[in-house]
């Protein structure tokens, strides 16, 4: 069966959405990511939506819905590369993802998380993976 | 009605000089005071042209129908003499009168030609229900050209009211001027992303100074902006907010609490380079660095 690649880069992973996005394969990504959190204990997670270009409000809501649980698993998430004609489409499925961290393209997200890695490091008094 | 529908033809002809003589005047009285906008050689030429494939028209074809294949050439001549006097300014009566005026010398020279009685008002009744039709085409076509210009100005308003500006590296800014409607709203959110793409900026300030009033469907329409934006990985502040437009905000209940607002673009763009680790420093004897360079490291 057809499965969207999940990536272990030091702490973070790293998801690549290459194929359009069908309603299946957003759960199975759901159910893999989050066992790939738990299993490697990764603090953050790095979804690459660059080559999607079609969203419904399903995939939208799927997007928010692994980001918020990889939230719950204590893994930032980065959502990057959207598209424009993404971005408005979800917005005018009045879907805006709140709560939902965004960046322009991979490299911007990187920074994003190993700020934040760092950021939780201080806070925790431990020094980042 | 077909019978003088055959005659008219053959009145207007062998009257032609006098005909066209008793319109122009009659022509050139009602549009007396737009003598500037159309000379009268143009407008005796135009005349004449008219008359003449009117004529052609309503010997070919049936008075009363002048959607027909006879009279396309009139219609195509109609067409273009109201385009271009809806061009040049003429109201929409003076373009009209350009058909109607024709009736007056017209019923003239039937009431001398027919002396039948029964048979003149047939022939007027023929004539006349031809000139009206002709007469709103006159309008249609008039309206249509104004409708285009419309048209035609409001992309052109489009176009230039939702410049996106590169103010920094990685600061964009979007001075809206006018009223935000739906239409507006999709072009300025797609031409911000597209430039957010090119320039990977991160900050993109809205500058509002120029919209005249907010109400909540603007507002609606502003957060959809910045919402898309975020979306990209971009912030947005919200900037030119005027007193009376953060009163209406307020009184409407629009939350904006989401979104930075500024009272200037100024203020904007100073949290905006400070946001993205970038400061503006006075050129002093000391420190002379290239003016207006950014200087990184400042947070």
């Amino acid at each position: 069966m057809e499965r969207i690649p999940i990536l272990k880069m030091g702490a973070f992973l790293l998801v690549s959405i290459q194929v359009d996005m069908h309603d299946r394969l957003a759960l199975q990504l759901q159910d893999d990511l989050t066992s790939r959190i738990t299993e490697t204990g990764a603090q953050g997670v790095l979804i690459d939506i660059s080559s999607l270009e079609m969203v419904d409000s399903f995939i939208g809501r799927m997007l928010g819905n692994i980001a918020a649980m990889s939230r719950v698993l204590d893994a930032e998430t980065v959502v990057v590369g959207m598209r424009p004609a993404v971005a408005i489409t979800l917005v005018e499925l009045g879907m805006s993802l709140v709560g939902v961290r965004t960046a322009l393209n991979v490299e911007r997200g990187m920074d994003l998380l190993s700020a934040s890695l760092d950021e939780a490091g201080r806070e925790n008094g431990r020094s980042p993976r | 009605m077909k019978s003088t529908g055959g005659t008219l033809p053959e009145i207007v002809r062998t009257h032609e000089q006098a005909i066209l003589h008793e319109w122009m005047q009659r022509q050139m009285e009602s549009i007396a005071t737009r003598r500037d906008l159309m000379s009268e050689p143009d407008l005796h030429r135009q005349s004449r042209e008219f008359l003449r494939a009117f004529v052609n028209a309503s010997e070919s074809g049936r008075l009363d129908d002048i959607h027909g294949a006879a009279w396309a050439d009139v219609r195509e001549m109609l067409s273009r003499v109201s385009e271009s006097r809806a061009l040049q300014g003429f109201s929409p009566t003076e373009t009209a009168t350009f058909v109607f005026s024709l009736k007056q010398p017209l019923f003239k020279q039937l009431r001398q030609t027919i002396p039948d009685g029964e048979a003149l008002v047939d022939a007027i009744w023929a004539t006349t229900a031809a000139i009206d039709a002709l007469g709103l085409y006159t309008a249609e076509a008039y309206q249509t050209t104004r409708n285009e210009i419309i048209g035609r100005q409001q992309q052109e308003m489009l176009e230039l009211s939702t410049p996106v500006v590169t103010l920094w590296t990685g600061i964009l800014a979007l001075p809206l001027i006018g009223t935000l409607d739906s239409a507006r709203t999709q072009v300025v959110m797609e031409n911000l992303l597209q430039r957010i793409v090119e320039t990977g900026s991160l900050i993109a300030i809205l500058d509002i100074t120029g919209v005249p009033t907010v109400d909540t469907l603007v507002a609606q329409h502003l957060l959809k902006t910045v919402a898309a934006a975020r979306l990209m990985g971009a912030d947005c502040i919200i900037s030119g907010i005027r007193p009376q437009i953060a009163q209406t905000i307020v009184h409407l209940g629009v939350d904006l609490n989401s979104v930075t607002t500024k009272a200037t673009l100024a203020d904007a763009f100073a949290i905006a380079l400070k946001r993205t680790g970038q400061a503006v420093v006075r050129k002093s004897a000391a420190s002379a660095g290239p003016a207006g360079a950014p200087a990184a490291g400042a947070d």
